[in-house]
């Protein structure tokens, strides 16, 4: 009896999960332009529309870029952070591990809020305006964390007694990074670097207060378009595409670390 | 303890060398640049605005925060928020407690393995485009309007969103606080004659507590700093967010911003340190 209750919220769960996800599909083939629910006609008119359309394609360009290059960062910030609290012990250990967690720790706007008024204090100055660099810089302080957890997790179990083993019959410091350390943290670092790129290509809020003149990532894109009513089919194959692709990094994951891999975002 | 640290308590100038190597990068990034640009924000919250020229008059004064605490309009806005985030993280204990146990205990571990990655898939999903899609939903004369009707866009509608974008976030934590449970105390119980419901009362919801506030962290956080969400499904309503925001862009007056943005920001640390005692931390 409590099974069935059990199992019939189950299935609830996943349709409230799913319908939404669903629907955007289906409307992204829906010859009425304003959705007009049953859709009664089948249309591939917006995919080839959102194909043509520039905008989407260079806001979709820049959110790779921008990706790309605060993952970038945060792979060689967090792998360094992880080694220095794991391999060392030192005053203030635990207040490094809460400072990588800040900036994803606070809300969204308080981040994006600080680094712009930063950037237009000190950095301009300087001559360096907010542009796509700007975005990289943001989008890396928060990404950091993603790489830092799942580094410091690997480092922890796998300890130093090969690193150990290979110093002992005579490699160089730099020929046991190269041939023990770095083939053990490697899948740690594609699973870090595959959640920071996600966090990127995700984030709005901190990518609004960072982004210069001119700079739109997708999800700017999709959220400058979303009140067009004109522009609604073109956002809905943005969306449906987005949607598509979100299954890419679940079995990219799957194949590498196995099944508990992804099991957490931050 | 943990394998591989250097446990000499002096360490030596090689190994003094290699950390700050290592190190210094990445705090001289966050812990200096970032820290500093969040802490220049802080004190600018003491900060004025000259109202006939619009410049930042950088002198100590309290004038923004006895605004916030004396009118109306901002305590509604602050009450408002914080009952959004405490309906988002009750609808999402409500929901996930029965999900995440069907998934640990009834489930066959094949099809475990399947509502694990269910569950996950969607988180990685863009956070507008499902956010999108509930206004397309939602929408009057929409696919739930021809269905079963529609609350429209307003603050219930806010609340539906987001619990639906942070629940694999309350889902998760239980689910993994529940695998570590072992099933012969569930046995136990029953063998003492308790009924479901007792057992899960005397022995389920008891040792679940620090992971729901370990999943509560993610919902109440989340609920508390979106602004958003608000903008494409809530109406007309306004949260805290929406209220910095505006005072970042058309109203132009940083310091009155950086002093809304520090109610969520003093209600996350009373939060956080709450439900430290219990453990929820380590369950992040």
């Amino acid at each position: 009896m409590t099974r069935w209750v059990l199992r019939v919220v189950m299935a609830l769960g996943l349709l409230f999960i799913y319908v939404p996800l669903l629907l955007v599909l289906v409307n992204s083939f829906n010859g009425d332009r304003t959705f007009g629910w049953p859709p009664h006609d089948f249309t591939t008119r917006w995919w080839t529309a959102a194909w043509n359309n520039g905008g989407a394609r260079d806001a979709l360009w820049t959110s790779v870029k921008a990706g790309l290059g605060a993952t970038a960062i945060a792979l060689v910030l967090g792998t360094m952070v992880a080694f220095a609290v794991q391999r060392f012990k030192f005053f203030g250990r635990d207040t490094v591990s809460l400072l990588i967690v800040l900036p994803i720790a606070l809300p969204g706007i308080v981040t994006g809020i600080a680094l712009d008024s930063a950037w237009r204090s000190v950095i301009e100055p300087l001559g360096l305006g907010k542009g796509l660099f700007s975005v990289i810089v943001g989008h890396a302080t928060f990404c950091v964390v993603t790489v830092y957890n799942n580094v410091l997790a690997r480092l922890r179990r796998s300890g130093i007694s090969l690193e150990e083993a290979s110093a002992d019959l005579g490699a160089r410091p730099g020929q046991t990074f190269r041939y023990i350390t770095f083939p053990m943290i490697r899948s740690a670092l594609l699973a870090g670097g595959l959640l920071a790129f996600a966090l990127s290509f995700d984030e709005i809020i901190v990518t609004t207060f960072t982004a210069g003149p001119g700079i739109q990532t997708l999800p700017i894109w999709i959220f400058n378009n979303l009140f067009r009513p004109n522009q609604a089919p073109v956002v809905n194959v943005v969306a449906a595409v987005l949607i598509v692709l979100s299954v890419l990094p679940v079995w990219l994951a799957q194949r590498v670390a196995g099944p508990e891999a992804g099991a957490s975002r931050t | 303890m943990d394998p591989g640290v250097d446990n000499d308590q002096g360490l030596g100038g090689r190994r003094r060398w290699q950390l700050a190597a290592l190190l210094s990068a990445p705090m001289l990034w966050l812990g200096v640049a970032y820290l500093g640009a969040l802490a220049v924000l802080l004190v600018s919250a003491f900060w004025t605005v000259n109202g006939f020229t619009g410049e930042v008059v950088r002198e100590f004064s309290l004038q923004n925060f006895r605004t916030i605490a004396t009118e109306e309009v901002y305590r509604n806005v602050t009450l408002r928020s914080v009952g959004v985030a405490v309906a988002v993280t009750v609808i999402c204990v409500v929901l996930a407690l029965p999900m995440a146990f069907y998934m640990a205990k009834v489930a066959s571990p094949r099809t475990r393995g399947w509502l694990v990655i269910a569950i996950l898939t969607p988180l990685w999903a863009s956070y507008l485009v499902k956010a999108y899609a509930w206004r397309v939903l939602l929408a009057n004369d929409g696919p739930l309007d021809s269905v079963i009707g529609t609350p429209g866009y307003g603050l219930v509608a806010v609340v539906i969103v987001l619990t639906y974008l942070w629940l694999p976030y309350m889902i998760l934590p239980i689910y993994a606080g529940l695998e570590r449970l072992p099933d012969s105390l569930l046995e136990a119980s029953a063998d003492l004659g308790a009924r479901g419901g007792r057992t899960f009362r005397g022995v389920v919801l008891p040792i679940l507590i620090p992971s729901i506030f370990a999943g509560s962290i993610f919902t109440f956080s989340l609920s508390l700093g979106d602004y958003i969400t608000v903008q494409i499904v809530g109406g007309k309503s306004q949260l805290i967010g929406n209220l910095v925001y505006a005072n970042v862009g058309a109203a132009n007056n940083l310091p009155f911003a950086a002093a809304i943005a520090c109610v969520p920001v003093i209600i996350m640390v009373v939060y956080l340190t709450a439900v430290r005692r219990s453990g929820a931390l380590e369950e992040l």
